[in-house]
């Protein structure tokens, strides 16, 4: 992967981290609940784990599929996810469900791969996975072709490591960016903030998902 | 279409609505008893810069007749700052009415011009019993993740249980029934929440067969009304506690808990005492030292006796006025206690900063079974009816009430007729204190016939918002 690829990867990360709505609001929130800095940061993992979590699967999944499939028909297929996805998000007005507040860790770790999964978040990173050259991360590129059912399978799973690798990269951005803002507006700003700064980045979002997904089509 | 920022009138802590701008407008619930016209949102001037202050200044007719509006709330409110399904870019704009009698739910929309909400929905009852067996929708409160709304019956000629229903935030549909478990809860009346905890509380009045008729005496007698709170899981919706007040505490009504999301405790009326008439209210809390819920008397209200002869048929066996604690609200810093005492007409404020041991710092009286008492900006026309809803700006500076309690009852309590009028009072000082303000009384002609129940103010008010940030 390109430097590119992964600043892009880190990038989108702080995005993620960025969105109220992704989870450090969450931590804030249990964080002035119980009076406690440590319920704030204690939060945080768990979410950022449910993210990961979220963004992996697609990933992984993109990236293994690549390794052993045509990239062209994968990439035209993520474009159009994308393109759909996006559109979907963007005229459906429908918000995220969810009552209940006092979460154990496993649970807000649910809830945050819930709420990333709701949001496309490991769509997001379709865009880079899919305009990475294949193989560049070490796979079996060398099998002849019509290998057996088992060495697919093992290609699949070598092919997935990049993927993985950029969900975790992601993540790790994503966790950081949480992090300062969490403490930020639980330390200095106070939630006050949000009623001036929380720009609604749901609708920015999906216009960037359809964008992307465009953008991969005409690359295809 | 959503905002690109969050709606102004949504805040995330209560603090910070305290210090929202005061209102300009007002709307209020406004009915026909004898089901003749169409009941109507009403909308008055509450901007004192204003030429009309205080005066009728928009008039939306309901689509039929006989639907007896009573209360009613926003789609949206603080609550969707909430972090777990955050959705801050909705607007506060439509209106969500009830008709307690028909069971119709109306959607009025106050955009674009705030003085006339235009309808855009009507909920059927056939959608309402269909989809949550429920009917004689009640309260309306914005929730994290859907519009809750209490209804009073059950569906298909069913007299009950009541209990609540969910609305789709953004096409009103009905979802369904709110309850997976409601376990020996059978009657139902208002209902709000402990946000940050996952815990429901409901209230209990009476089957629509109890009440539609006028207040049955052998019920009553017999303490058959609701007398007992309801607590509940919030998340899993099951049922978890009812705790019982005493049979003879007919009617807790209107429930207000600490809009601080991290305190646990409320307030809820209680009409009146089968024992002495007296009325009270109570303070729900956690036991101490355990997890479950309890109640506490802190407020109590005797009757006042007066000759028979100045009193309705219903009561004259008693020779006494029952104070009717019919309403109470509780200001957005959770500092003041507004109790409306229906029977007696007159509207006491008590200063709650300890909640177990509430301080009288003020009270206004107007109206009454028989003090009747006048507003001072007409001081010849003597009032029936009492103060009754009750509802507080946000920064708790102004209180405003009206005088109907609910139609079959109205005509029991004042049978010479009940009236209409709404009045506005100011809390001059930081440590309370009630004053009416002479400018501000529309009544009689200016309703045009109907009678007044639920005021709401225009960017929310302190029984409208739920916070989850303290």
């Amino acid at each position: 992967m390109t430097g590119a690829a992964w600043a892009t990867l880190v990038a989108l990360g702080a995005f993620h981290g960025l969105n109220p709505a992704m989870g450090w609001l969450f931590a804030v929130a249990r964080g002035l609940q119980e009076r406690s800095r440590a319920a704030l940061l204690g939060s945080l993992p768990p979410v950022a784990l449910g993210h990961l979590a979220s963004v992996a699967v697609v990933a992984a999944l993109v990236s293994a599929t690549r390794s052993v499939t045509a990239s062209t028909v994968v990439t035209v297929v993520g474009g159009l996810l994308l393109v759909g996805f996006g559109l979907w998000r963007l005229l459906s007005a429908r918000h995220f469900r969810w009552a209940g507040m006092r979460l154990s860790a496993a649970q807000l770790a649910g809830w945050s791969f819930l709420m990333s999964s709701a949001h496309g978040a490991g769509l997001m990173l379709l865009p880079v996975l899919l305009t990475d050259p294949v193989g560049d991360a070490g796979g079996h590129v060398g099998h002849p072709a019509g290998g057996s059912a088992g060495a697919l399978v093992g290609d699949a799973a070598v092919g997935a490591l990049p993927g993985l690798a950029a969900a975790g990269v992601h993540t790790v951005a994503m966790f950081g960016t949480a992090l300062l803002v969490a403490v930020l507006v639980y330390e200095v700003l106070g939630v006050g903030v949000l009623r001036r700064a929380w720009f609604n980045v749901d609708r920015l979002w999906a216009g960037v998902l359809v964008a992307a997904g465009l953008v991969t089509l005409l690359r295809a | 279409m959503t905002r690109w920022t969050p709606d102004p009138t949504f805040y995330p802590s209560p603090g910070q609505a305290a210090t929202a701008p005061p209102e300009k407008l007002a709307y209020v619930a406004a009915f026909d008893r004898s089901a003749r016209r169409p009941d109507a949102i009403v909308v008055l001037d509450t901007d004192p810069d204003s030429p009309d202050y205080g005066r009728v200044v928009g008039w939306t007719d309901l689509p039929h007749t006989g639907d007896e509006l009573h209360h009613f709330g926003w789609n949206a409110c603080s609550s969707a700052l909430c972090p777990t399904a955050p959705h801050p870019h909705v607007e506060r704009r439509y209106l969500i009415v009830p008709g307690l009698r028909s069971s119709r739910v109306h959607v009025f929309d106050t955009q674009p011009d705030p003085r006339r909400p235009r309808l855009t929905k009507v909920i059927e009852a056939d959608e309402l019993a269909d989809r949550a067996g429920y009917s004689r929708p009640h309260t309306v409160h914005c929730g994290p993740d859907g519009i809750y709304l209490s209804a009073l019956g059950g569906a298909d000629g069913r007299d009950g249980p009541g209990g609540i229903a969910v609305l789709d935030h953004t096409t009103f549909d009905v979802r369904g029934r709110w309850e997976a478990d409601r376990g020996p809860q059978h009657l139902a009346y208002d209902f709000w929440w402990h946000l940050n905890h996952d815990v429901l509380v409901t209230s209990e009045w009476g089957t629509p067969s109890m009440i539609e008729d006028g207040i049955v005496g052998e019920l009553l007698l017999g303490r058959r009304y609701g007398h007992a709170l309801h607590f509940w899981d919030l998340a899993t919706r099951r049922h978890v506690q009812r705790v019982d007040l005493g049979d003879q505490y007919q009617m807790p009504l209107e429930l207000r808990p600490a809009h601080d999301p991290t305190r646990t405790y409320g307030f809820v009326g209680v009409v009146v005492s089968v024992e002495d008439l007296s009325a009270s209210v109570w303070l729900w809390h956690r036991e101490v030292g355990g997890d479950g819920w309890a109640v506490t008397r802190v407020i109590d209200i005797p009757a006042e006796p007066a000759d028979p002869a100045d009193l309705p048929d219903l009561l004259k066996p008693f020779g006494a006025v029952p104070p009717l604690v019919t309403d109470i609200d509780l200001s957005v810093d959770d500092r003041f206690l507004y109790v409306s005492c229906w029977g007696t007409g007159e509207l006491r404020q008590y200063d709650v900063s300890d909640p177990f041991h509430p301080v009288l710092t003020g009270s206004v009286r107007l109206g009454g079974i028989v003090a009747r008492t006048a507003h001072p900006a007409a001081p010849d026309e003597p009032l029936a009816g009492g103060p009754q809803m009750v509802e507080v700006s946000r920064d708790g500076r102004r209180v405003y009430v009206s005088n109907s309690l609910y139609g079959a009852w109205d005509d029991q309590f004042y049978p010479d007729g009940v009236g209409a009028w709404l009045a506005k009072l100011d809390v001059p000082t930081d440590d309370g204190g009630l004053v009416p303000d002479p400018r501000f009384f529309p009544r009689g002609e200016e309703f045009r016939g109907l009678r007044v129940h639920q005021t709401r103010l225009q960017g929310g008010d302190a029984s409208s918002d739920s916070y989850c940030f303290p």
